[in-house]
C-alpha cells in the first residue's frame, strides 16, 4: 500500500498548484488578521493611558501602559454584583439543565422505553414552532418568576440540541444489552444510570455542561425581559448598560476633572470586554476540541 | 431527525421478548419493568408542556383583545383584528422587508465564507499554523452578543474608532457608520460572519475529513491539480452537509437574532434596523399591547415555518438531501 501511496504521490503536482496554494495561504492570512486585528486592538486599548486611547495614539501595542481601565472595571459595584450573579446563574444553571437534560435523553436513548419516538418528536416540534415572546413572557408572569432569579433559569433549562446529543451519545455509548444484564442481576434502571452509564458518558455530559454554561454566561436578553431588580442583574445586562447605553455612574468624582473622567469611562469599556470575556476564551482552548466533536453530533441526523 | 417507528407488530420474531411490542400491551409491559424511566421523563416533559406547549396555546391571545382581569382565557374575541391592523400599519412593509432582506443578506453571505474558508483551511497540512487560524477564526463565537456589539461599536465609533482614524489617515471624512442606516445591514451581517465564520466552518471541514481518499487519489492520476480536486471532488462531497446548513438558515430567516439588531439599534438607523423581533418585544413588553405583539409573533412563526417546509421541499426535490429524508 504505502509504495502505492508512494507512488501516487510521485506523480507530478500540476505546476498551477503551487501558486494556488500560495493563494490558499494568503487568503488563510486575511481570515486570521481580520479576526485577531479587532480582538488586539481592544486588549491593547485596555492596557493604555487613557489620554492615548482618547487621542486615538493606540493600534496594536499599549502605549503609555496601565491598569487604570481595570481598577475602574473591578471597583464599580454594579460590575462586581453583575459577575457575582452571572457566576451563580451559570453554577446553578448549568447544573439544573444538566440534569434535566439527562434524565429526558437518558430514557429516550433506551429501546426498552415505549413512546421515545413520540416524545423526541414533542421535543423536536419545539425547535419549528415556538408560541412566541409574550405568550412565553405570560407564562412566567403566571408561575411568579418575574423579577426572580429563576427566570433566568428555569424557563430556558432544556436545549433541544443538547438533548439531541446527549441521546445519541448514549444510544451509541450504552449498547442496550448491558442494561439488559445489569437488570438480570437485579439493577434498577435508576441505579444503573447513576453507577454505570453517568461515569460512562463523562466526556460528553462535559460538553453538554459547558454549552449550557457558556450560553449562561453570555446571555442577557432574559434578564432584559424579566428583571427590574438591578441586584438581580446578570454581567452581561451590566455590561449592555455600561457600554451600549453609556449610563456608567461611576464614584463621586470631583467636577474639574469631567474631561479624565469622560476618558477612564471610555478606556472602561475596553477594559470590562476584556474582563468579561476572558473567563470563556481562557477555557476554550481546552475545551475547543470537545465542543467541535459536539457541533458534530449535534449535526448529524438521528 | 429522523423519527424511526417501533418495530411493527408481526415483525420477524427476533428479539421479540426483549423488545416490547408497541401499542397499549407494550407500553403496560415496558411500565411494569421500567417505571424508573418514566418517572425521570417527568419533570423535563413537564417543563416542555408548560415552557413551550402552553406558550403555543397561549398564542390564541393574537385573536382575542387581551384583559389583565380575565385572563387569557377569558378574554373577548376579536377574530382577525388583530392581525388586520398589524397589515395595514404603515410599519407593515419595513418590518417584513428589514427582517427578510437582513436575514438574506446573512444567509447569502454567510455561507459560502464558511465554505470557502473550509476548503481552505483543507488544503492546509495539519501543522501549527492550521490550528492557529482554526483556532483564532474559531475562538470570537465564545464572545457574547453584548461583547461583540460594543467592540463593533468601539471600532466604528465616528471619531475615535480605529476604523474611521484608518480612513482620516487616507484623507477621506469620518463616518457615522451606526448613525447612517445605510450601513446597519453590512454592519450586521459582516460582523455576524466575524463571529461566526470559523465555528460555520468546523463542520464543512468534518464533512470534507469524510470525503473518501480515493477520490482524491484517483483524481490525482486523472492529473487533476488541487483547485480541479476541490471543485470535482471536495464540493459534491460536501454537498449534503451544505443543504441541510442551507435549509436551516433559510428555515430562520424570519427568525433572525433579536439580540442583535436590538443592540445595534439606535433611533438614528431605525429605518432598516427595525425587525419583526424587535417591533414584538416594543409593542408587547415595552408598550404592554399584548395581543398585537402576540399576533406579530404568531405571523413571524408560521413563516418561519411554512418557509422551511417549503425551503426543505425543494432541496430535497433538487439534491436528495434534507432535513429528515
Amino acid at each position: 500500500m504505502t509504495t502505492y501511496a508512494e507512488q501516487v504521490r510521485k506523480i507530478r503536482e500540476p505546476r498551477g498548484d503551487k501558486i494556488f496554494m500560495v493563494f490558499v495561504y494568503l487568503l488563510l492570512i486575511v481570515f486570521l488578521s481580520v479576526i485577531l486585528f479587532p480582538l488586539i486592538y481592544i486588549v491593547a486599548s485596555s492596557f493604555s493611558d487613557p489620554e492615548a486611547v482618547s487621542s486615538g495614539r493606540v493600534i496594536l501595542w499599549p502605549v503609555d501602559f496601565t491598569l487604570r481601565g481595570y481598577e475602574a472595571a473591578l471597583s464599580n459595584p454594579q460590575v462586581i454584583q453583575g459577575y457575582l450573579n452571572t457566576v451563580f446563574y451559570t453554577v446553578v444553571g448549568t447544573l439544573i439543565s444538566v440534569t434535566l437534560t439527562i434524565a429526558i435523553a437518558y430514557p429516550m436513548s433506551r429501546k426498552t422505553f415505549v413512546g421515545r419516538n413520540v416524545a423526541m418528536s414533542v421535543i423536536l416540534f419545539t425547535m419549528l414552532f415556538t408560541g412566541g415572546l409574550v405568550p412565553t413572557y405570560l407564562v412566567v408572569q403566571q408561575l411568579g418568576m418575574l423579577d426572580t432569579r429563576w427566570a433566568l433559569i428555569i424557563p430556558q433549562a432544556i436545549g433541544v440540541w443538547q438533548v439531541i446529543i446527549a441521546r445519541t451519545y448514549f444510544r451509541s455509548a450504552i449498547p442496550d444489552e448491558l442494561g439488559d444484564a445489569a437488570q438480570l442481576d437485579g439493577c434498577s434502571d435508576l441505579r444503573f444510570l447513576w453507577s454505570v452509564v453517568i461515569p460512562l458518558a463523562k466526556p460528553m455530559i462535559a460538553v453538554v455542561a459547558l454549552t449550557y454554561a457558556i450560553l449562561q454566561w453570555n446571555s442577557y436578553f432574559d434578564a432584559l425581559i424579566y428583571l427590574k431588580n438591578p441586584d438581580l442583574f446578570p454581567l452581561q445586562l451590566v455590561l449592555r448598560n455600561v457600554l451600549i447605553l453609556n449610563t456608567f455612574s461611576g464614584g463621586a468624582v470631583d467636577a474639574s476633572l469631567v474631561l479624565e473622567r469622560q476618558q477612564l469611562a471610555e478606556l472602561l469599556k475596553y477594559s470590562l470586554i476584556v474582563v468579561s470575556s476572558v473567563p470563556v476564551l481562557a477555557i476554550y482552548p481546552f475545551v475547543a476540541r470537545y465542543f467541535t466533536k459536539g457541533i458534530l453530533i449535534g449535526a448529524v441526523k438521528g | 431527525m429522523t423519527l424511526q417507528r417501533p418495530p411493527q407488530v408481526g415483525a420477524p420474531s427476533r428479539g421479540r421478548r426483549r423488545q416490547p411490542r408497541p401499542g397499549l400491551r407494550g407500553l403496560k409491559k415496558s411500565l411494569r419493568h421500567h417505571w424508573q424511566l418514566y418517572l425521570l421523563i417527568v419533570v423535563p416533559l413537564v417543563y416542555f408542556v408548560v415552557f413551550k406547549y402552553i406558550p403555543m396555546s397561549n398564542a390564541v391571545l393574537a385573536f382575542k383583545n387581551y384583559n389583565v382581569v380575565a385572563g387569557i382565557w377569558g378574554s373577548e374575541w376579536v377574530g382577525w383584528k388583530n392581525f388586520e391592523m398589524f397589515f395595514q400599519n404603515p410599519v407593515f412593509w419595513t418590518l417584513v422587508n428589514n427582517t427578510f432582506l437582513l436575514s438574506f443578506y446573512t444567509v447569502l453571505a454567510s455561507f459560502p465564507i464558511a465554505i470557502i474558508l473550509a476548503l481552505a483551511l483543507n488544503e492546509v497540512r495539519q501543522g501549527l499554523f492550521k490550528r492557529t487560524v482554526q483556532m483564532v477564526t474559531y475562538a470570537p463565537y465564545f464572545i457574547s452578543t453584548v461583547v461583540v456589539v460594543s467592540m463593533t461599536i468601539l471600532v466604528l465609533a465616528p471619531r475615535l474608532g480605529i476604523v474611521n482614524r484608518g480612513l482620516g489617515f487616507f484623507g477621506i471624512d469620518a463616518i457615522d457608520f451606526l448613525g447612517d442606516p445605510s450601513y446597519f445591514r453590512h454592519i450586521y451581517v459582516w460582523s455576524e460572519i466575524w463571529q461566526t465564520a470559523g465555528y460555520s466552518a468546523v463542520i464543512y471541514l468534518a464533512a470534507l475529513s469524510a470525503i473518501d481518499p480515493a477520490l482524491h487519489e484517483a483524481a490525482k492520476m486523472d492529473g487533476a491539480g488541487r483547485l480541479r480536486r476541490i471543485l470535482h471532488v471536495d464540493l459534491p462531497g460536501i454537498m449534503p452537509t451544505a443543504m441541510v446548513i442551507l435549509v436551516l438558515g433559510v428555515g430562520n430567516i424570519m427568525a433572525i437574532g433579536f439580540e442583535k439588531a436590538f443592540l445595534l439599534q439606535n433611533p438614528l438607523n431605525l429605518s432598516q434596523s427595525e425587525i419583526i423581533a424587535t417591533y414584538v418585544y416594543k409593542t408587547g413588553l415595552l408598550n404592554a399591547d399584548f395581543s398585537l405583539a402576540t399576533a406579530v409573533g404568531l405571523f413571524n412563526s408560521v413563516i418561519n415555518l411554512l418557509l422551511l417546509l417549503f425551503v426543505n421541499a425543494v432541496a430535497k426535490r433538487l439534491t436528495g438531501n434534507g432535513l429528515w429524508s
